[in-house]
């Protein structure tokens, strides 16, 4: 491989904890893997599981979601809710082919800016060893099947001939 | 006399479900077709494809697809129809979401045909035949068309400019559509034409609908006996209605089974099972990995549960890890 | 307009036969129309402009069987049924008794009766559609009228409007019923291993009551009109008993102790061309029986029965085709369980004159002959007093692994087959689809159909459509029969020359 693969992790951090130990981390002059964009929700039980497969069809090759400590919820019990859609959510994506090592949920409270820096570092390793979702590159792939009758499709007068396609997909098809 | 407004119904990857929703319009029917001119329906009448390809673009008032696309015939008659037709609407949960054919994309093509002519415990092929798109035998040649790695819906192909949701949809909804065709008084384009509501609105059992509830358990409906009466969340049954659109009278309800979706999500929503896995979830009791675990042991099938009918919408749109053969790449 | 394409088609077919005589040529009918799902018949002529060959072609493979895996087997009912959306509640059904295996449960009786009866309510109404909607305009029609009258429109423009009222009434309130029990007519969700979620209150059996009986009298109203349209036509009489149209294969078909059919339940028995029985085996046992056959021209395979052995698409009792359906249904039995059904089982026999009947058309009248008996077993049950018991469920304990159930679809036998882990998650799952199980005796059909009727290169609709009665008069389920992936080929017919050129396309 010419470059060495730069995983983009998306990470949804929690206002009052993980979000304010990155903070902590950043003033504290931590040195960390910069793959990481981070984005501030106010509790990590604003997570909809809809922006996590949002953030992987988009291109992201790893989520972190970082929220308080069981326990320390600024609004008690949102982290747990946290805790139950993103235990469901794991297996989702593991049956849809996702391994588990792209979607991690992480406890850090706003004292703890060098675990921020460990998880993000640990987290960076992983994802670059398992190598490139690479969503938008799938649809592309998958979606040349059906590019190739947009170039072929006739106009008004002509009649669809089915059986040139079916050529095409002979020498290959199964 | 004013020249009737000409409909075709056309189906793809379809069950023929859909087509029974039209002749369920009963005596209805009658009056639709002394007010419309149906030019094509393949399932009822033996109109020629020929004649529809003659047909100037967009002289089809409006056509109806149904069926979900996965073979190349089915994207072809996708674009013909879309250019003679000024009113393309996708019909029922396939067209509308990839319906349950979808399901298929968490499988390979290849997984498909082996099981088929291989491994399936009746199948009796020794020479390892397999299907091809084009035979030869003593100089004839039967072709038959091949078919996609992705199912995909009707707006993953063509623009759609409504959608009727539904496996099936109600002929009450069809009659609406038709309606509403046929005056003219048409939403923006793009719209559902149903409620933009949830079930639970509708539902019978919406006064039992907890409002402060801790799962302890989800129960399999096999497992347990179902009250008539209560709310199927409240039961510990895995209810879809919650995320999914009204409109359909809530018919598996009172067939006293939980709802499983087909209606799709509301306009608010971009992704039906990630909605409703959000919305139950977050209401399991146990605060602890381990029990939360347990819990959710009553929700084996998450993929199967949440997108029956949507998974060629879902956001993933397919398991992601599938290894299509040589072909794609060699495209 | 039609008129003119017609002419234009016939025309231009006249040119092309006589430019290109001697050479070979192929005629593919494409879509297939009228029928559930989709078929394609590829037609190839010798220099003589006699039919060579002719593939039957269902160009459809879904994978039911394969993403059913990983679904909860208590979802499969209601999965399987969308592999078609005109028989829905007899896979729904084939789905709930495999799951009654799986769990090895036994349903309560009320449970049975009730799903007995929504069974016989569907096997009704779908037998109609058939009668009226779909195969049915063949007869009633006209096989050689233009195809713009070739379907339910002529059909009520030929019987009347009053006529044609009742129809579209008997089965919008038949279908009303059984969306009352199961939930939903389209999709039906009532069934559990065990039991149904939900049966008839009291208040209501009246009003059903009263359609059962309604439903008697329509079904004998239409024997009234098959006999005085068809039987009293010699014409089609000659047609139906065509050898063209006739195959000597085995048949199979669920039957109860007495040998009676039964859509339900029962035991598969089979009997060869002469009658005779050859095997009577339940379902558990279906392996033993049963194979499929692949040819690389269809994704459609093709069944035939194991003891006897593949041996091409031929007739006789040394080969292991056999047909499913009415024809087969009433074939393989001895006499009907009801009254009135079994006076029109004696009456069809006497007109055949012999049993087996091998006339593939006469499966129509066969079709017929169960609309009684499905008619007068509604009656029956909704005559029990425990047809309105609330007493539905038993919830299973048994630890699950293989199931297996079978019913009689209106299009021949169905069976399920599923294998899971011990939470009853779908490991495995094998159907073999009503129509699945003709589709060796379609395709020899519809390959003698065309040898006999296309003679000099000669093809014009009304003998096309001729070719294709082979062929509906099975009611074809495609959908069912390629429960494997979702295709269409609509009905088209090409002609090439020798070079593989196209000389000329007709689709519909």
């Amino acid at each position: 491989m010419p470059e060495t693969f730069e995983p983009r992790i998306v990470a949804f951090f929690c206002n009052w904890c993980t979000y304010t130990a990155a903070d902590l981390a950043g003033v504290s002059r931590m040195r960390y893997a910069p793959n990481v964009r981070i984005i501030r929700l106010m509790c990590s039980g604003r997570v909809d599981p809809q922006f996590i497969l949002e953030a992987f069809a988009r291109g992201a090759d790893g989520v972190l979601i970082g929220g308080c400590h069981p326990n320390d919820c600024h609004y008690i019990e949102g982290n747990y809710k946290c805790l139950r859609r993103f235990r469901l959510l794991r297996r989702m994506l593991d049956d849809m082919g996702v391994e588990e090592k792209r979607c991690r949920l992480e406890w850090i409270s706003a004292s703890e800016g060098d675990k921020v820096k460990k998880v993000i570092n640990e987290m960076v390793e992983q994802v670059r060893a398992l190598g490139p979702l690479d969503l938008p590159g799938r649809f592309r792939d998958w979606d040349k099947e059906v590019a190739a009758l947009e170039h072929a499709a006739p106009g008004a007068s002509e009649p669809c001939d089915a059986h040139a396609h079916a050529h095409k997909e002979e020498a290959t098809h199964a | 006399m004013p020249e009737k407004p000409k409909i075709a119904f056309y189906w793809c990857a379809s069950c023929g479900g859909c087509e029974e929703s039209v002749v369920d319009l009963a005596e209805d029917i009658l009056m639709v077709v002394e007010n419309v001119d149906i030019v094509f329906w393949p399932v009822a009448m033996d109109f020629k494809k020929k004649d529809v390809e003659a047909m100037p673009d967009g002289s089809i008032t409006a056509c109806f697809l149904n069926g979900a696309i996965r073979t190349e015939e089915q994207e072809e008659m996708a674009h013909m129809l879309r250019r003679k037709a000024k009113i393309l609407i996708a019909y029922g949960a396939c067209a509308h979401l990839g319906g349950i054919p979808a399901l298929a994309n968490q499988f390979s093509k290849e997984h498909v045909m082996e099981w088929a002519y291989d491994k399936c415990p009746t199948v009796t092929n020794p020479s390892r035949t397999r299907p091809q798109t084009s035979y030869k035998d003593n100089g004839r040649t039967a072709t038959l068309p091949a078919f996609r790695n992705v199912v995909r819906a009707l707006d993953q192909v063509v623009d759609v400019d409504y959608y009727i949701p539904g496996c099936a949809p109600t002929p009450a909804l069809l009659k609406g559509a038709v309606v509403a065709l046929l005056s003219g008084k048409l939403p923006p384009k793009g719209t559902t034409l149903a409620p933009d509501i949830a079930l639970c609105d509708e539902c019978p059992r919406k006064a039992s609908k907890p409002t402060d509830v801790g799962y302890p358990e989800f129960k399999r409906p096999h497992l347990a006996r179902i009250d008539p009466n209560l709310c199927m969340l409240a039961q510990g049954f895995v209810c879809m209605g919650p995320a999914t659109r009204g409109g359909c009278g809530a018919l598996c309800i009172n067939g006293n089974m939980p709802c499983t979706g087909c209606f799709g999500p509301t306009s608010r929503v971009r992704d039906q099972g990630a909605k409703i896995l959000s919305s139950i979830c977050s209401s399991v009791a146990p605060k602890d990995e381990a029990g939360i675990d347990a819990v959710l042991e009553g929700i084996p099938d998450p993929v199967g549960t949440f997108y029956r009918y949507g998974l060629a919408h879902c956001l993933l749109r397919r398991k992601v890890s599938l290894n299509d053969s040589a072909e794609v790449a060699a495209k | 307009m039609k008129d003119k394409v017609k002419e234009v088609w016939n025309e231009a077919g006249g040119r092309a036969g006589q430019q290109y005589i001697g050479a070979r040529r192929r005629i593919t009918v494409d879509p297939i129309t009228r029928l559930e799902g989709h078929g394609k018949i590829d037609i190839f002529l010798d220099e003589a402009g006699k039919v060579e060959r002719a593939y039957f072609q269902v160009p459809e493979l879904r994978g039911f069987e394969v993403f059913s895996i990983g679904r909860p087997a208590e979802d499969m009912p209601q999965i399987t049924s969308r592999i078609c959306g005109v028989c829905p509640m007899a896979h729904h059904m084939a789905g709930t008794k495999a799951l009654d295996d799986l769990y090895r449960v036994e349903p309560t009786s009320a449970a049975k009766k009730v799903r007995e009866l929504a069974y016989n309510a569907f096997m009704l109404e779908d037998h109609a559609l058939h009668v009226y909607i779909l195969g049915g305009p063949d007869f009633i029609v006209g096989p050689d009228a233009p195809a713009a009258d070739r379907n339910v429109l002529g059909v009520i423009n030929k019987v009347g409007l009053e006529v044609g009222k009742k129809v579209i009434s008997m089965r919008r309130r038949i279908r009303e019923f059984i969306s009352y029990v199961s939930g939903k007519v389209v999709h039906p969700v009532f069934g559990l291993p065990g039991g149904v979620s939900r049966g008839i209150k009291p208040e209501d059996l009246p009003k059903f009551k009263e359609l059962a009986k309604d439903g008697v009298e329509f079904a004998l109203f239409t024997m009234q009109v098959f006999q005085d349209i068809v039987l009293k036509n010699d014409a089609y009489v000659k047609l139906i008993t065509s050898g063209d149209y006739t195959h000597q294969t085995h048949y199979m078909g669920l039957v109860d102790e007495k040998n009676h059919p039964n859509f339900y339940d029962g035991r598969i028995r089979v009997v060869t061309p002469g009658g005779h029985e050859q095997a009577k085996f339940r379902v558990q046992e279906y392996t033993d029986f049963i194979a499929e056959h692949v040819e690389p021209w269809s994704y459609v395979k093709f069944c035939y029965l194991k003891k006897v052995g593949w041996h091409d698409f031929t007739d006789g009792p040394g080969s292991g085709v056999y047909a499913v359906a009415p024809l087969a249904r009433l074939n393989a039995s001895e006499g009907m369980a009801t009254p009135q059904a079994e006076a029109a089982y004696k009456q069809y026999f006497n007109t055949f004159g012999h049993k087996p009947v091998h006339h593939t058309l006469a499966n129509h009248y066969a079709r017929v002959v169960e609309m009684i008996y499905a008619a007068e077993r509604m009656q029956e049950l909704l005559d029990d007093p425990e047809i309105t018991s609330t007493h539905l469920r038993v919830i299973p304990t048994h630890t699950p692994s293989v199931g297996k159930g079978v019913v009689e679809a209106p299009r021949g036998t169905l069976i399920h087959h599923y294998e899971t882990d011990d939470r009853g998650i779908i490991t495995n799952a094998n159907l073999i689809v009503a129509t699945q199980n003709n589709s060796a005796r379609m395709a020899m059909s519809v390959e003698k159909a065309a040898k006999g009727l296309i003679k000099d290169g000669r093809a014009d609709d009304g003998l096309l459509n001729m070719v294709e009665m082979a062929f509906r008069a099975y009611d074809p389920c495609h959908a069912c029969a390629t429960h494997s992936l979702p295709g269409q080929m609509p009905l088209a017919l090409r002609i090439y020359d020798h070079d593989r050129k196209l000389l000329e396309e007709i689709r519909r």
